[in-house]
């Protein structure tokens, strides 16, 4: 029988798709690419993370509330199914300023949003003191952080692994090592490959992150993406020396520090440079000094997809009714609303979450 | 744990000095590598490894496995790519205790 | 920042034949040596042998020590115990020395990293006790120390010098079990011409064999099925020889089974390597002088495609006469000349590796290790885990690292890396060619995340760019 959904891209975003609507028995094939892709749901940050989004953009906050909060429902019911521990942890997590009037503006701006929120914005405001107490190798360089409760991070590896494993006990189909040339609708939809593979499904959801730049045109989308690089590092294993995540370092349940990042427009370049990799090493020692002594075992650059103003695409396709374009940056910590909200969204039913205000609309007319 | 390993050294010893090794004093021979001094003086493992304590010594001696990891002045190096001085501390975190990292 | 007009990545017979024939040519040259001295692996410490020491290594190793005065030169500049950590724009070597990070620029980068054992995994080599055949060579090098009563399994030249070196030293091993069959000795002889250009290096190999044997050294060949076993160390190795199960007791077990090409480096900058069936490994794509497709950058040596010393030295000169040739210190004659003796003399060189690699061929219990074979010893994943990943839709070991961690460990790959290609490869039913190699990132070698901090800094700071920022 023909599938009813072909999911186009199998990484964290269409795997959490391709997941949900195989709990709600839609009959589901995945086109992965090859073992050389770009792949951002290798390279990331494994947050899972609330605070600083939408500032300027409820919604926006809103929805990442909305994923973290069921997260930790999702998180185990993947290890349940498949024995991956994901290492979700819910603790809170930091951003850091190197001065007292950074950290006001900042307090500012979360007070606003946080009342057009309903007060649902728990965060506190911590000094050096404060700070210390709670990350005792914390730098002198650090004058304060805010410390939302909202925040965490997981192993987006082991995210990854157990939606592949899980995906395929539901029966979902997967294809890999492929690389997707043409998409066209008479009906149902008829997607070609570059080796002669050819998909038909009644539905297509393009969730293939860079990808989509140049295949959503294609589709009818206007797919503004564009890479941005992060530049990531990797410690050695090390005893426990940081307590909570930030965008600046977090240790991973293994032990090795993961310090980031970068943000460079560099085209499709994931490599790392020594400039780039010397002035994180910079950032992390000034936040743990400590880590001075810490052996880099790795680092990589990681292509992030970023639309013009950074906030996630749910479009359904004008020209081919029944293609929908899923793109975002956040895709760890949007994999909960991905896997149990969206297909509502995909399926149009009643209890379908309002995404309008990411729809393309918002990028003008062509 | 110290164990009588098969190596047997075909000239005469260097000049002894003192090391710390885990907080205790050990004569080395004075500029000799140190993974193979550690070896002759039966030093055994070098490490545990971090995923499941197993123990590990030098594999290579070359700087490709990084199997004889140890700590030398607070920093992880490989012992088979320094060389003994006298006074230096060299630890080894995972193998000498038994709880493991987090 | 040192600049010069060649940079060496090592020094051993490659980077340092390279060197010296780069200077004869008028360049300078930066001689970059993870070692305290020079010499590389075949030649550590060589020149601090003392004459006992020189008696069990054999006569080859004063060619060595040639090399290593040759490179005492006012134009080269030898900087020991540098730990290259990154290399960018083709030619700016990022590196380590006594803790302080610094750069070497060259208009033209030799990459002679030479070669390190093939993995060879089998039940229990993780052990306290089993190393490689080199290592225990590298230890009567560099230290003056023979271990005693060890047992040698694998194959492989290398395997009998070692040996023999061992009886030298009055402490002959145990035994020696060899995985190679005579249907792979009679099967190799098809390369009888080459094997006879190369006759000088028979008859050592024949000398060795002699010494082995009349040191009463007990020896298997045929071997399969091979497995340490020991709870914190080795205590005995097992084996089966023509369907019956041997078991030595031993301590020291040492393990090899043919050297491959070191690629770390060249890969961290993106050389492209094709799988290379004859040696069952990757080499770099280089032209006739060792050019890779990377600007400015060569390569020679063992870490182009396993050649052996003598190979090394006269590869490695040959890339500098090219290079010497970019910049216009010679003319095409004049470099084509110099060139033709030494082009003349690596085919000799070569001319026995192929009877040696069909006579000694890797183990293929190593190749495809049992399913409890510890794979990645960083990471300690089995064989029979990355033949999951298979499963899982890898199709490379990229993939499947994000899944097990293997390659993620310290060694990044330099252990397991060909074993997962070959696990992968066969589970998939695709070539190693198709099925790929790790990538390769910085740092190449550990670098503290304060000696990075170290840098010079160029202008970019993390200046705290915030997610969504450009909401605000």
């Amino acid at each position: 029988m023909e599938p009813e959904y072909a999911i186009i891209g199998g990484g964290i975003v269409g795997l959490a798709i391709a997941w949900g609507l195989l709990k709600r028995g839609r009959r589901v094939i995945v086109i992965d690419g090859s073992d050389g892709s770009f792949r951002a749901s290798r390279g990331n940050f494994g947050l899972v993370w609330v605070q600083s989004k939408g500032l300027n953009r409820p919604e926006y906050a809103r929805w990442s509330q909305k994923s973290v909060a069921l997260w930790r429902g999702f998180s185990d019911e993947l290890q349940a199914n498949t024995g991956q521990d994901l290492a979700l942890q819910q603790n809170g997590g930091y951003w850091f300023f190197s001065s007292e009037q950074e950290m006001e503006a900042t307090v500012e701006k979360y007070d606003a949003l946080k009342a057009r929120l309903g007060g649902n914005y728990p965060f506190d405001v911590l000094d050096r003191v404060q700070l210390r107490k709670e990350e005792p190798e914390i730098g002198r360089k650090i004058a304060g952080a805010i410390l939302h409760h909202q925040d965490g991070h997981a192993n987006p590896l082991k995210l990854l692994q157990a939606l592949a494993q899980d995906v395929r006990r539901l029966g979902g189909r997967v294809l890999n090592g492929k690389t997707v040339q043409s998409v066209r609708q008479n009906g149902h939809f008829r997607i070609e490959c570059e080796d002669g593979t050819v998909v038909e499904a009644a539905k297509t959801v393009l969730s293939a992150g860079l990808g989509a730049a140049h295949l959503g045109p294609q589709m009818g989308f206007k797919a503004p993406i564009r890479p941005q690089r992060g530049q990531v590092l990797i410690t050695e294993k090390l005893p426990r020396i940081i307590n909570r995540p930030s965008l600046v370092a977090r240790q991973v349940a293994e032990g090795g520090v993961q310090i980031g990042a970068t943000n460079e427009e560099v085209g499709f370049d994931d490599g790392v440079t020594t400039a780039g990799i010397a002035g994180l090493a910079r950032a992390a020692i000034d936040a743990y000094p400590i880590l001075g002594r810490a052996q880099l075992v790795r680092s990589w650059g990681a292509l992030r997809i970023l639309t013009p103003d950074g906030f996630p695409i749910y479009q359904q396709s004008d020209h081919m009714p029944g293609a929908f374009l899923v793109t975002c940056h956040s895709a760890v910590t949007l994999a909960a609303v991905h896997a149990l909200l969206l297909p509502d969204w995909l399926e149009g039913t009643e209890k379908a979450p309002d995404l309008e205000v990411f729809s393309e609309a918002r990028f003008g007319r062509a | 744990m110290k164990r009588d390993l098969a190596v047997r050294r075909l000239d005469e010893p260097g000049r002894p000095v003192v090391v710390r090794l885990d907080g205790r004093d050990l004569e080395l021979c004075d500029g000799g590598n140190l993974a193979a001094e550690l070896l002759a003086a039966g030093i055994e493992p070098f490490r545990r490894t971090p995923v499941s304590g197993a123990p590990r010594n030098p594999f290579c001696m070359m700087g490709a496995c990084f199997d004889c990891l140890v700590e030398i002045d607070g920093v992880t190096r490989q012992a088979c790519m320094t060389e003994v001085a006298a006074g230096m501390t060299i630890s080894r975190p995972g193998a000498v205790s038994e709880t493991k990292n987090d | 920042m040192i600049e010069a007009d060649l940079v060496v990545i090592g020094a051993g017979p490659a980077g340092m034949s390279a060197a010296r024939q780069a200077v004869e040519a008028g360049l300078s040259v930066v001689l970059l040596d993870e070692q305290k001295r020079a010499g590389g692996q075949i030649y550590r410490n060589v020149a601090h042998v003392s004459p006992a020491r020189a008696d069990i290594l054999g006569p080859d190793v004063a060619r060595g020590g040639q090399l290593v005065a040759a490179i005492q030169h006012p134009r080269i500049t030898h900087i020991a115990g540098a730990s290259v950590w990154q290399i960018e724009g083709g030619t700016r070597v990022a590196y380590c020395v006594n803790g302080v990070a610094a750069v070497a620029s060259g208009k033209r980068l030799l990459i002679a990293t030479g070669a390190i054992e093939r993995p060879m995994p089998v039940p229990g080599w993780t052990l306290p006790g089993v190393m490689n055949a080199g290592a225990a060579q590298i230890l009567v090098k560099q230290s003056g120390m023979v271990l005693e009563n060890a047992v040698l399994a694998g194959c492989g030249p290398l395997l009998y010098l070692v040996a023999a070196q061992m009886c030298r030293a009055g402490s002959p091993p145990l035994a020696l079990v060899e995985t190679q069959s005579t249907a792979d000795l009679l099967s190799a002889l098809r390369h009888w011409p080459g094997a006879l250009r190369g006759w000088r290096h028979l008859v050592k190999g024949l000398g060795l064999l002699a010494e082995i044997r009349k040191a009463g050294v007990k020896r298997y060949s045929g071997a399969s099925a091979i497995a340490v076993d020991g709870a914190d160390h080795a205590e005995a190795i097992r084996f089966t020889v023509r369907g019956r199960q041997h078991c030595l007791s031993c301590e020291t077990v040492l393990l090899h089974h043919g050297v491959v090409p070191n690629t770390q480096t060249a890969r961290s900058i993106g050389v492209p390597h094709e799988w290379q069936a004859r040696q069952r490994a990757f080499v770099p794509t280089r032209d006739e002088w060792g050019r890779t497709p990377q600007n400015g950058v060569f390569i020679a040596g063992d870490g182009a495609g396993i050649g052996g010393a003598l190979a090394a030295e006269l590869a490695g000169a040959i890339s500098a006469l090219q290079i010497a040739g970019d910049l216009d210190a010679l003319t095409p004659a004049q470099r084509d000349a110099a060139a033709r003796p030494l082009r003349r003399a690596l085919r000799g060189e070569l001319a026995l590796r192929p009877f040696l690699d069909r006579a000694y061929p890797p183990y293929q219990g190593a190749l495809s290790p049992a399913d409890e074979t510890v794979v990645c010893r960083c990471e300690e994943v089995t064989a029979g885990e990355i033949r999951k990943f298979a499963k899982l839709g890898c199709l490379g070991p990229n993939q499947a690292k994000a899944f097990g961690r293997q390659g993620m460990g310290p060694c990044q790959g330099r252990y397991c890396g060909l074993t997962v290609t070959e696990l992968l490869a066969a589970e998939n039913g695709q070539s190693p060619d198709v099925t790929g190699y790790y990538r390769i990132r910085p740092p190449i070698k550990p670098v503290t995340l304060g000696e990075l901090a170290s840098m010079p800094a160029t202008g970019w700071q993390p200046n705290g760019k915030q997610e969504n920022d450009r909401e605000n």
